[in-house]
């Protein structure tokens, strides 16, 4: 069996105002606080283009190599539904901003490409909230005409990881460019899945199902795996794959039927009156190609080359602000290994806690700086470190005030760690006898005395070494 | 000056207003009073706000006194119902809509006040523009103020008839196949419908976005001048509005008509045009002619098509526009249902009058599945035919002239039209919104039972001040439109 799938991705881009009003976009708050009269489809009302979102589309058409279209028409797409108050969707229909590209991606260590289809500009419907009094349903507009990049691939997907390793390279590179925030929970990053299976490759296209309603990589993930098993069942079971909508059930783990061709719409497409074809011309694309950031190829290259393992490298590349968050480290004289380590444990561990993506963390990259400058002069210990860190995290100080009004300073006076061993060995004349009889694992305990007596502070590598000279002086 | 107040024009009124012989609260006393006392007869306002009146009259006084008005200012004009007005209902003529008051203010109202008119109110008019009669308004037809029996045309009948009756010096209507010229043309009074993008189309309720156009309805193409100088403009809520610049209208208008190009195309005359206004509009070629125009005959061999053309596009863009009416987020609806479905239907079903349902449904039809390239497609491609046919016609004459009606205004007593036949009576109109060109009707006589007669200048793209010019010269030398009915005397 083959399996055969092409994706529809609807990102949010990131502009500061919706596709065709002034109203700001943005996720949550009350109900309606973010629709203006346009968004409300106020009769009399008119769309503007917003010009950033063209901007943010060429972007992401340069990277993947799509043909730009000079020519971008906007069209209407009809149907009827709460949630859509002007009773059709501005979305492009014949002249899409983009046209082609393909975007390459790795699974088990082989590159993989994925062509595109093309991608168009359309504008976000609101949402029907039910049951928010009393058997009552509502219609909340703060999403309605926020704008969307619809990325159509070509059907050139044959298993459920190279989907998953696609979606996941796609998600880092809209991210990395700063068009979409990436955050799947709220809807920013939406995928459709249509998949079919055939007998093998030289087969007729079997017939194709379209999942949706997957906010996660680990639901596309279980949708697919049971969607495919539920294919091959019926058709071994000399069964017909019926044409149709199939949504995923997180509760149950499986996919149910929407909505099946028989009840497809017309939605009766044609070019939207009030907004003339807009052309794009080379100073419009060479401003867009202007905003795009340092290849992240580049920066896996670099990392490497510092000594980052190719893994850790790779996931710090394609995530633009933790490879900014990195570059600064670096830029500070510290170890790239050691800065990718933290940006990869404690800082990811913290940030996937509360749900934060690296844009927005409470610790900046100098914050973070001082701290690892802390570590690398010995003045604190790894994991002391990571005890300030949590504090900085929590309390929003400077890693400095933090060791300071903690007391987690290291210890690293010979001297005095010295002076504190000597009183050990007194104070511990049979454990001392033992060990210089050949009882070896009795270090341990010198340590832990020595750590308790220092309240843990006290620098291990220089404890061991002074530890290891007196007792065996 | 024994003429009464009321029967001044714009630019009458105007130099009284900046002369201080006459107050803007003097004026909207005098209009308020006519409409109190004469609107029960003719139907003409759906809302009017006196106390508002008042209010922007007295703004206008302190622009006035303090040297920052306008020609416009403390100018009373009624607003067709139509444009969206914050602190107005705005109805658009539609059960729909009862009650329905905007969250906004229309460009054009906007700019209206900006320029110191004053609202009166809001003007009747057919259900979403849709009509040529204004029968099709849910809050009653208007009549013909030179004769009841008479409908004021439509849909900016409301407009017309308040100008004609002198209940407002001046309105503005809107224009999708004729909406401001027919209505002109049967009422007797001046009604100009200007290039596609002169005038923003911002909060102006949609019939057909791809024709609609706003425009002033008055008694003299100055004061439609005077108007278009305070309407016209790039608006950035309209992305269809132009970046061709605004003249001063009322600059050129003066200026002889000596050897100006009048095409006089033979389809519009001959079969199909009533005799009594054929007559008319040949004595007003024959007026021109003396004026100095050169008079050449011209051929629009595809007018033929206009009326299927129009009669597509139109209700295929109405469908799409008045999909929003579903009671959801505003306006009418039936809320004892079972379902969404249900609320949808009902809703739509009990509120949108015969003639709005019957467009939606040819549009809806129109635009679906493979009708689409059979009727959609080949109506825009039509349309480019059409276009052309002008384009080419431009090349030998400046401007081109036309009854704007097959007849007087209908009798609706004992005249029931098929929609049909209705549709066909917009013949000469159409053409010119698919052109997307200006044009303008001016009254040039009065039939044997004494109902106006009007003829249509179209212009060049954008040429509103040509059109402008010779109905201007025309106006001084005849007195058609200072004509206004005796009963409202």
């Amino acid at each position: 069996m083959q399996i055969v799938a092409g994706i529809e991705i609807h990102i949010q881009l990131q502009t500061k105002t919706k596709a065709f009003s002034a109203s700001p976009i943005g996720f949550g708050g009350s109900p309606n606080e973010r629709a203006s009269a346009i968004d409300i489809g106020m009769p009399g009302t008119l769309p503007v283009v917003n010009k950033e979102m063209l901007s943010q589309a060429i972007m992401l058409g340069t990277w993947l190599n799509s043909k730009i279209n000079a020519l971008n028409t906007f069209a209407r797409k009809h149907y009827f539904y709460p949630d859509l108050p002007k009773g059709y969707q501005i979305t492009q229909d014949e002249n899409p901003i983009l046209t082609g590209g393909y975007l390459e991606y790795e699974v088990k260590g082989e590159t993989k490409r994925c062509e595109l289809h093309h991608a168009h500009l359309e504008e976000d419907a609101g949402k029907s909230v039910h049951g928010y009094k009393h058997g009552i349903s509502g219609v909340d507009l703060n999403r309605a005409g926020q704008p969307l990049l619809e990325i159509v691939t070509e059907p050139c997907l044959n298993n459920i990881d190279e989907i998953i390793a696609f979606l996941k390279r796609m998600h880092s590179i809209v991210t990395y460019l700063g068009i979409c925030d990436g955050n799947m929970q709220e809807g920013s990053f939406r995928c459709d899945v249509n998949v079919s299976i055939r007998k093998d490759e030289h087969a007729p296209l079997g017939t194709r199902v379209e999942l949706k309603n997957m906010n996660s990589f680990k639901f596309i993930q279980k949708a697919l795996e049971f969607e495919i098993s539920r294919q091959t069942d019926l058709l071994e079971d000399g069964k017909k794959i019926v044409q149709e909508t199939r949504q995923y059930n997180e509760k149950t783990g499986k996919t149910e039927s929407m909505r099946d061709k028989e009840t497809a719409q017309d939605y009766r497409y044609f070019k939207d009156p009030d907004i003339p074809a807009v052309w794009i011309d080379d100073a419009f694309i060479a401003e867009a190609v202007a905003r795009l950031p340092e290849s992240p190829t580049d920066r896996l290259e670099q990392y490497v080359s510092l000594g980052v393992p190719k893994t850790e490298a790779t996931i710090i590349a394609y995530n633009k602000p933790m490879g900014d968050y990195l570059a600064y480290l670096i830029q500070q004289d510290l170890d790239p290994k050691l800065a990718s380590n933290w940006l990869l444990g404690p800082v990811s561990e913290h940030a996937n806690k509360e749900g934060l993506l690296f844009n927005a963390l409470p610790i900046s990259a100098k914050e973070l700086a001082e701290l690892l400058t802390a570590l690398r002069d010995d003045i604190v210990s790894s994991k002391m470190a990571k005890e300030v860190f949590g504090f900085m995290w929590t309390e929003q100080k400077s890693a400095a005030t933090i060791i300071e009004e903690k007391g987690l300073k290291q210890l690293t006076n010979e001297d005095e760690i010295a002076g504190i061993i000597m009183d050990i060995i007194q104070n511990n004349p049979s454990q001392v006898d033992a060990y210089r009889n050949g009882k070896d694992k009795l270090f341990g305990f010198f340590v832990g005395q020595a750590m308790k007596a220092t309240k843990g502070q006290a620098n291990p590598a220089l404890l061991n070494k002074i530890l290891k000279d007196k007792l065996n002086a | 000056m024994n003429k009464p107040l009321h029967n001044h024009t714009v630019q009458e009124l105007s130099d009284l207003v900046q002369s201080k012989k006459v107050t803007p609260t003097e004026l909207v006393n005098t209009f308020h009073e006519r409409i109190e006392h004469y609107d029960q007869d003719i139907n003409a306002f759906v809302h009017t706000n006196k106390e508002i009146s008042l209010q922007q009259a007295k703004l206008a006084e302190e622009a006035l006194a303090s040297g920052n008005s306008s020609p416009l200012t403390g100018i009373p004009i009624g607003h067709k119902d139509i444009f969206c007005t914050h602190d107005m209902p705005t109805t658009c003529g539609s059960k729909v809509l009862k009650d329905f008051v905007a969250t906004y203010d229309a460009t054009v109202i906007t700019k209206s006040r900006e320029h110191g008119l004053i609202t009166l109110g809001k003007l009747n008019m057919d259900e979403f523009a849709m009509g040529s009669t204004n029968q099709t308004s849910a809050w009653g037809a208007v009549q013909n103020p030179w004769n009841p029996e008479h409908c004021p045309g439509g849909s900016s009948g409301g407009s017309a008839a308040a100008v004609a009756a002198r209940l407002a010096p001046c309105a503005t209507g809107t224009d999708t196949g004729g909406s401001i010229r027919q209505p002109a043309a049967f009422t007797g009074i001046t009604g100009i419908k200007p290039s596609y993008g002169r005038i923003s189309r911002y909060g102006m309720i949609a019939f057909a976005s791809s024709l609609d156009q706003a425009g002033p309805m008055t008694q003299t193409a100055y004061d439609a001048a005077m108007l278009l100088n305070a309407m016209c403009g790039q608006d950035p809520h309209d992305m269809t509005t132009s970046n061709v610049p605004c003249p001063d209208f009322t600059a050129s208008i003066s200026q002889p008509i000596t050897g100006l190009k009048i095409g006089i195309p033979e389809e519009y005359f001959g079969s199909g045009l009533d005799a009594e206004c054929e007559e008319k509009i040949q004595s007003a070629i024959s007026a021109l002619q003396k004026l100095g125009a050169e008079i050449v005959p011209i051929h629009l061999e595809n007018l033929k098509y206009a009326i299927p053309t129009y009669y597509l596009l139109a209700p295929i863009e109405c469908a799409s526009n008045l999909a929003r009416f579903d009671g959801v987020h505003y306006g009418y609806r039936e809320d004892q249902t079972n379902n969404i479905q249900d609320m949808y239907e009902l809703s739509r079903e009990n509120s949108f009058g015969d003639e709005v349902k019957r467009r939606i449904l040819v549009g809806t039809f129109a635009s679906s599945g493979s009708y689409s390239d059979e009727y959609y497609k080949k109506a825009l491609q039509a349309k480019n035919i059409i276009r052309n046919d002008y384009k080419k016609a431009f090349l030998d004459v400046d401007v081109i002239l036309t009854p704007t009606t097959t007849s007087t205004a209908f009798n609706m007593t004992n005249n029931i039209m098929t929609p049909q036949q209705m549709y066909l009576s917009d013949i000469y109109t159409v053409s010119v919104n698919l052109a997307g060109l200006p044009g303008i009707s001016f009254p040039v006589g009065f039939s044997q039972n004494g109902l106006p007669i009007g003829a249509q200048l179209i212009g060049k793209r954008f040429c509103e001040d040509t059109i402008l010019r010779i109905t201007h010269a025309y106006q001084q030398v005849t007195d058609w439109h200072t004509q206004y009915p005796d009963s409202f005397k």
